[in-house]
C-alpha cells in the first residue's frame, strides 16, 4: 500500500489484517467472543451442510419439480407458462435498461438463477431438454431486453405500459386459454397450482388492492358523507375479520348466493378475498401517509388556484405514498406469505403442492423437513427481493431527503 | 395592463369582515380598500387576526359576515368565483410551503401548467425568467430541501408570481428566516413593490414598511386600531396601543 499523506484526500481504507485486528481482536474478551462465535458458526455450518448433502432425502422435491412450479397444468400446454416467463424476464431486462441501477441487481440475480436452474444436474425425467432450453433462453432475453431498454427512444412509460399489458395478458389470456381454441385450449384453474398460483394470487392481490386501498383512504377523508361512511365501514369491517374468514366467505358464501351458471372461478374468488383484505390494510397505511402531509402543502396549492382533484393527484398523494412505501411493502410481503391460506379453500398453492407431495408416497411422509424447508427458501427468496426492491424504490424516489 | 382606465377603482374591497372560529371571534369588522399598485403593510400583536384577514382574501379562510370583492369578483360560496379569485392572487407563506417532492422549476411551473394550461415550454421559460428575477436561476433543478431558507422563500415568491397575479399576499415572509437571509428576501419584495405590484404584506420589518409601504394598518383584537401612511404611523401615532406596540418592536 502506498500512502499519499500530503494532508489531502481521504485516508486510505485499512487493510484486511488491520480490519480484523481492530474489529475482531481489539482486546481479550473481544478475541474470546470472536473465537467462540466462529466455533459456533463453524459447527452449525458443518451440520447444515452435512444434513443438506448427506442426510436429507430430497426426493419429494426432485421427483416432481414441475408440480411445485405449475401444479397440474397440462404438460403439453406447459409452453404457455414458459412463454409467460419469457415475457416477464424480457420486461425485467427492459426495466433494467430503462431504470438502470434500481433494477440492475434484481435483473442480474434473476438471470443467474434461471441460468443455474436450466443446467442444474437434476436426475429427473420430467425436466426434459426442451424445458431446460426454455429456461436457458431467459438470461439471454434479460440481456436483450436490457439492450432494447437502453435505446434512446424507449421510455419508462413504454415499459410500464408493457408491464400492464403483460400482467393482464398472462392470467387472463395465455394461461386460461379459450373454449374450442386449438392454439390456446382452455385450461381450467382447477389444475393450476404451485408457485404459479402463489404468484398469481399475490401479484394480482397487490396490483389490484393498491389502487382500491388508495381510493378508500381518500374516501375516508372525503367531505361527502356517503363516500366517507362507506369507506370507514369497509375498512373497519374487513380489518376486524381474519383473512381465513374472508377467504371462506368468498369461496363458499359467494358461491351459494350466485346462481350456479354464473359461478365465479374459485381462483378468482380467492383473489377477490385477498384483494378485499389487502385493500383495507393499504387504506389504513395510506391514510397514515396522508395525515403526515402538513396542511400548508394543500393551502399553498389551493392559493395557486389548483382544483381539489389536482391537489390530491399532484401534491398530496405523491408525498403520502412516498412516506408509506416501507409500510406498504411490508404489508405486501405479509400478503405474499398469507396467500398460503388459500390451501384451506382447496387451492393448491406452493404449500398445498408440498402437502400433496408428502401424501404421494408413504416413504415421503417423514420428509416434511425437506419439503417445508424447500418451500420456505422459495418464499424467503421472493420476500427478500420484495424488500430489496422497496429499498431501491425508496432510493429512487428520495424518501427521507426532503 | 388593461386596467389602467379603472386605476382609482379599488382592486381589493373588504367591508365589515367578520370571522369566527367556533365561538372565538378572530375578525370583528375589518374595512379596507386597496388600489392597484398600492403596497399595504399590516402589523400588530400575535393573535390579532392579521393572518386570518389576509387568508380571507383568497378564501383560505371563509368570512361569515361582510363583503369581500377582489377585482370586481365577490367572494361567496360560488366555487367558480373562488377559483377565479385565486388565479388573480399570489400568496407567500411564513413557512414557504414549497412542494418538497418537486424541483424548484416544477414548483414554479405546476400552477401555470395545470391551472393556466400553458405548454411546458412556455411555463419553463417564464419560470426561468422569474428565477433570474429573484436571483437564483442556477438552482432550478434542485429540490427545495437542498436550498437555504432565504432561497426557498425566493422560490416561493417566484412560484406565486408565475401565475401572473394582480395581487400578492405575504404572511410574515421573513419571520422563519435566519437574520442573515432576511435581507435577500426583502430586496426581492422591494423590487416587486417598485415594479408596481399590488401587495398586502403582514410583517414587522419596519424598514421595509418605511421604504415602500403606501399605507400601514395596525391590527389588535380582530380590529383595525389605526391606519395611515408610514410617516403618520411612525412619527405621529394617534392610539396608545399603536405607540406601545411600535415602541416594543422598534426597541430591539
Ligand atoms: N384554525 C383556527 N381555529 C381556531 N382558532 C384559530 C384558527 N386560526 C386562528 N385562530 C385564532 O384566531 C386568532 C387570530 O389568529 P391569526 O393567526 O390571524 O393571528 P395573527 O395576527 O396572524 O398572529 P401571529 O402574529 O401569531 O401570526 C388567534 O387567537 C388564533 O388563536
Ligand atoms: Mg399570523
Amino acid at each position: 500500500m502506498t500512502s499519499t499523506s500530503d494532508g489531502v484526500g481521504p485516508p486510505s481504507p485499512p487493510g484486511a489484517m488491520e480490519w480484523i485486528r481492530k474489529n475482531l481482536f481489539s482486546n481479550w474478551y473481544n478475541s474470546l467472543l470472536t473465537i467462540l462465535g466462529a466455533t459456533v458458526v463453524y459447527f452449525t455450518l458443518i451440520n447444515i451442510i452435512t444434513w443438506v448433502f448427506n442426510t436429507a432425502d430430497w426426493r419429494p422435491v426432485t421427483v416432481a419439480p414441475l408440480l411445485y412450479l405449475v401444479g397440474q397444468y397440462p404438460r403439453e400446454e406447459l409452453w404457455r407458462a414458459g412463454i409467460s416467463l419469457l415475457m416477464v424476464t424480457f420486461l425485467v431486462g427492459m426495466s433494467w435498461g430503462v431504470w438502470k441501477r434500481y433494477v440492475r441487481a434484481f435483473a442480474i440475480f434473476m438471470g443467474i438463477l434461471l441460468g443455474i436452474l436450466a443446467v442444474f444436474p437434476l436426475e429427473t425425467t420430467t425436466i426434459t431438454l426442451p424445458i431446460r432450453a426454455f429456461m436457458l433462453i431467459n438470461p439471454f432475453l434479460i440481456y436483450l431486453g436490457y439492450r432494447i431498454g437502453r435505446l434512446q427512444s424507449v421510455h419508462g412509460r413504454h415499459v410500464a405500459t408493457l408491464w400492464l399489458i403483460t400482467l393482464l395478458l398472462i392470467p387472463l389470456v395465455i394461461l386460461p386459454g379459450f373454449e374450442n381454441s386449438s392454439l390456446l385450449p382452455k385450461v381450467p384453474t382447477t389444475v393450476w397450482g404451485g408457485l404459479l398460483i402463489t404468484l398469481l394470487l399475490s401479484v394480482g392481490g397487490i396490483v389490484l388492492s393498491f389502487p382500491i386501498g388508495v381510493l378508500l383512504a381518500l374516501g375516508r377523508r372525503s367531505s361527502l358523507p356517503v363516500v366517507k361512511l362507506f369507506s370507514i365501514f369497509f375498512i373497519e369491517v374487513v380489518r376486524g375479520v381474519p383473512l381465513v374468514t374472508i377467504l371462506f366467505m368468498f369461496s363458499i358464501i359467494l358461491a351459494l348466493f350466485l346462481p350456479s351458471e354464473s359461478r365465479i372461478d374459485r381462483v378468482i374468488r380467492a383473489l377477490m378475498g385477498t384483494v378485499v383484505f389487502s385493500a383495507a390494510y393499504t387504506a389504513e397505511n395510506v391514510r397514515g401517509g396522508l395525515q403526515a402531509i402538513p396542511p400548508g402543502q394543500v393551502e399553498a396549492a389551493k392559493a395557486m388556484g389548483l382544483k381539489n382533484f389536482h391537489i390530491t393527484i399532484l401534491i398530496v398523494l405523491p408525498q403520502a405514498l412516498r412516506l408509506v412505501i416501507p409500510t406498504i411493502v411490508g404489508q405486501f410481503i405479509s400478503l405474499f406469505k398469507d396467500t398460503t391460506l388459500v390451501y384451506i379453500v382447496g387451492i393448491n398453492d406452493l404449500l398445498g403442492i408440498g402437502n400433496a407431495v408428502l401424501n404421494l408416497n408413504p416413504e415421503f411422509v417423514r420428509l416434511q423437513m425437506e419439503v417445508y424447508l424447500f418451500i420456505a427458501v422459495i418464499f424467503w427468496v421472493f420476500s427478500y427481493f420484495m424488500s430489496y426492491a422497496s429499498l431501491q424504490l425508496e432510493k429512487a424516489l428520495g424518501v427521507g431527503e426532503r | 395592463m388593461s386596467e389602467q382606465n379603472k386605476d382609482d377603482q379599488p382592486i381589493v374591497i373588504a367591508r365589515d369582515v367578520h370571522k369566527w372560529f367556533d365561538n372565538f371571534q378572530a375578525l370583528k369588522g375589518i374595512n379596507m380598500e386597496v388600489k392597484i399598485g398600492e403596497v399595504i403593510v399590516i402589523f400588530g400583536p400575535s393573535g390579532s387576526g392579521k393572518s386570518t384577514f389576509i387568508r380571507t382574501l383568497n378564501r383560505l379562510e371563509e368570512h361569515q359576515r361582510g363583503t369581500i370583492i377582489i377585482d370586481g369578483i365577490e367572494l361567496s360560496h360560488d366555487v367558480r368565483n373562488i377559483e377565479r379569485v385565486r388565479r388573480e392572487i399570489g400568496m407567500v407563506f411564513q413557512q414557504f410551503n414549497l412542494f418538497p417532492h418537486l424541483t424548484v422549476l416544477q414548483n414554479i411551473t405546476l400552477a401555470p401548467i395545470w391551472v393556466r394550461r400553458w405548454s411546458k415550454e412556455k411555463a419553463d421559460e417564464i419560470a426561468m425568467q422569474l428565477l433570474e428575477r429573484v436571483g437564483i436561476p442556477e438552482q432550478a433543478q434542485k429540490f427545495p430541501g437542498q436550498l437555504s431558507g432565504g432561497q426557498q422563500q425566493r422560490v416561493a415568491i417566484a412560484r406565486a408570481l408565475a401565475m401572473q397575479p394582480k395581487i400578492m399576499l405575504f404572511d410574515e415572509p421573513t419571520s422563519a428566516l435566519d437574520p442573515e437571509m432576511i435581507k435577500e428576501v426583502l430586496d426581492v419584495m422591494v423590487e416587486l413593490a417598485k415594479s408596481g405590484m399590488t401587495m398586502l404584506v403582514v410583517t414587522h420589518e419596519m424598514g421595509f414598511a418605511r421604504a415602500v409601504a403606501h399605507r400601514m394598518y395596525f391590527f389588535d383584537g380582530g380590529l383595525i386600531v389605526e391606519s395611515g401612511t408610514p410617516d403618520q404611523i411612525f412619527k405621529n401615532p394617534q392610539q396608545d396601543r399603536t405607540k406601545l406596540f411600535l415602541s416594543q418592536i422598534l426597541s430591539h
